[in-house]
């Protein structure tokens, strides 16, 4: 895994994703949600990323999450900016299908030049986005998106990939999420850069609203910025050209607070460990299939003569050794 | 999901002004049950704008549904559309209410499947499985 290079046509493929070509673009971010070994391969090809703001929208289903990411497109556009979105939804988990329906809500872009929509299935993830996110945000970044918009499945409480994974945090909800004390929970209220009301024609729009902003008025962000409160109407196109700013306000805050450096900071080191893993582990287990010994000592294990604990030191004392 | 694993991506849409999607919703859901991705489009498409999502979405199929008897125009724009966006080695397969005089037409366009009503849902997931694993070539229309 680790002495292998890209084949040639791979190689032209990355080639052509950084000349700005769509095709190859989908391509390459296949591969990378395959996450097989060419996908760190072409991971470890694009030069330098990093340039493009990353935009998270989350919150629970049926919140309005394609709808606002839709017109968010729209506002860039208008700035003339290159988008890209991510749109994900859940797999079964029982068959790993899925069906994909974020886009219907934003066709009026399908045939715009300047902006990339990548449906992607959680395949089997749990934190409200594909394992293989970091690498497809990448693969948009590098190929010249200056924005990339990632709407994360319909979550709960709990699902926070998004936060690991983008520089702007948005959570959307909707009237009737709760009262107060839902929002004094800890999880996905904690997580907002941004809180957007969406539906706000709904009744119950202004005490949730009030609710959101009394919550916050008893924290304190680490950083100082003060997380804004907005009320939208995705549908009807009211409030999402403020939102947008807002978004931008928030990018601005973090570089002169440098509070956004140190975010990506966190990120890249949480995606090398990541990278990391999957390589030390891929490597243990070829070690581990050509050694009848530690082949055995798995076995053993898997009948439950041994323990995974005592077989995991065993297999990792002698590899360690071997690879010395 | 297992690492390295390859998945089967399906584009489902209807061009043009036809409402009749139940059968297209019942295939996306079939083929979810088959384990594939289903990047579901809707009603009242453009065939370029079919085209061009296969192509961003790195489809390895696209299905079209139609039950206005237009399917041979519909399979005509797209494959055309797809060759413009670089996708002509995207298959694509096509059902709905079909006149049986277009048959041999879409069968020569290398439109696919081409099923009516009746058709089990097992035929078009194995015929989706069939087209995706082959490299497929798209005959060259007259006119």
């Amino acid at each position: 895994m680790i002495e292998r290079t890209l084949d040639p046509k791979t190689a032209k493929l990355v080639d052509d994703m950084l000349q700005g070509n769509a095709r190859a673009l989908a391509r390459l971010i296949t591969i990378v949600e395959e996450d097989g070994e060419d996908a760190h391969l072409v991971l470890g090809q694009l030069g330098p990323t990093g340039r493009a703001h990353r935009i998270g929208i989350t919150g629970p289903p049926g919140a309005g999450k394609s709808t606002l990411v839709n017109r968010l497109t729209s506002c860039a556009r208008q700035n003339g900016l290159r988008v890209g979105v991510i749109c994900a939804d859940p797999s079964s988990p029982f068959t790993g299908g899925a069906v994909l329906g974020d886009r219907v809500r934003m066709t009026e872009h399908s045939m715009d030049e300047g902006v990339h929509i990548r449906s992607m299935s959680t395949r089997g993830s749990l934190g409200g986005l594909p394992t293989t996110v970091h690498g497809v945000i990448e693969l948009m970044d590098a190929s010249g998106k200056d924005v990339i918009l990632v709407e994360t499945v319909g979550v709960g409480q709990m699902e926070l990939d998004v936060m690991a994974s983008v520089d702007t945090v948005v959570v959307a909800l909707v009237p009737e999420a709760g009262d107060d004390v839902q929002a004094m929970k800890a999880g996905l209220m904690e997580i907002a850069d941004v809180f957007v009301v969406n539906k706000a024609d709904r009744p119950g729009a202004e005490s949730l609203l009030v609710g959101i902003r009394s919550m916050l008025d008893l924290v304190c962000h680490g950083d100082g910025w003060r997380i804004p409160v907005l009320a939208t109407q995705a549908e009807n196109n009211i409030g999402v050209e403020d939102l947008y700013q807002q978004i931008w306000e928030h990018r601005r805050f973090g570089l002169e607070s440098g509070s956004f450096e140190e975010r990506r900071a966190h990120q890249r080191h949480d995606e090398f460990t990541a990278a990391l893993q999957k390589m030390v582990t891929h490597q243990f287990m070829q070690t581990v299939a050509a050694d009848p010994q530690l082949a055995a000592c798995v076995t053993r294990m898997n009948a439950g003569e041994i323990s995974p604990y005592e077989a995991a030191s065993e297999v990792f004392r002698t590899v360690s050794q071997k690879l010395r | 999901m297992a690492v390295g694993q390859k998945t089967i991506r399906v584009v489902i849409g209807k061009v043009g002004c036809d409402i009749h999607e139940r059968g297209a919703l019942i295939l996306a859901r079939a083929f979810r049950d088959a384990g594939m991705e289903v990047i579901y489009l809707g009603r009242y498409q453009t065939a370029e704008a079919v085209a061009k999502t296969a192509v961003d979405e790195d489809a390895s199929v696209i299905a079209l549904s139609d039950h206005t008897g237009s399917m041979r125009y519909i399979a005509k724009e797209t494959v055309d559309a797809l060759k413009k966006f670089g996708g002509s080695d995207i298959p694509v397969i096509a059902g709905g209410l079909i006149p049986k005089k277009d048959l041999p037409y879409l069968e020569k366009l290398g439109v696919t499947g081409n099923y009516g009503p009746g058709t089990p849902l097992e035929t078009v997931v194995n015929h989706i499985r069939e087209v995706t694993e082959i490299d497929w070539p798209k005959g060259e229309v007259p006119g």
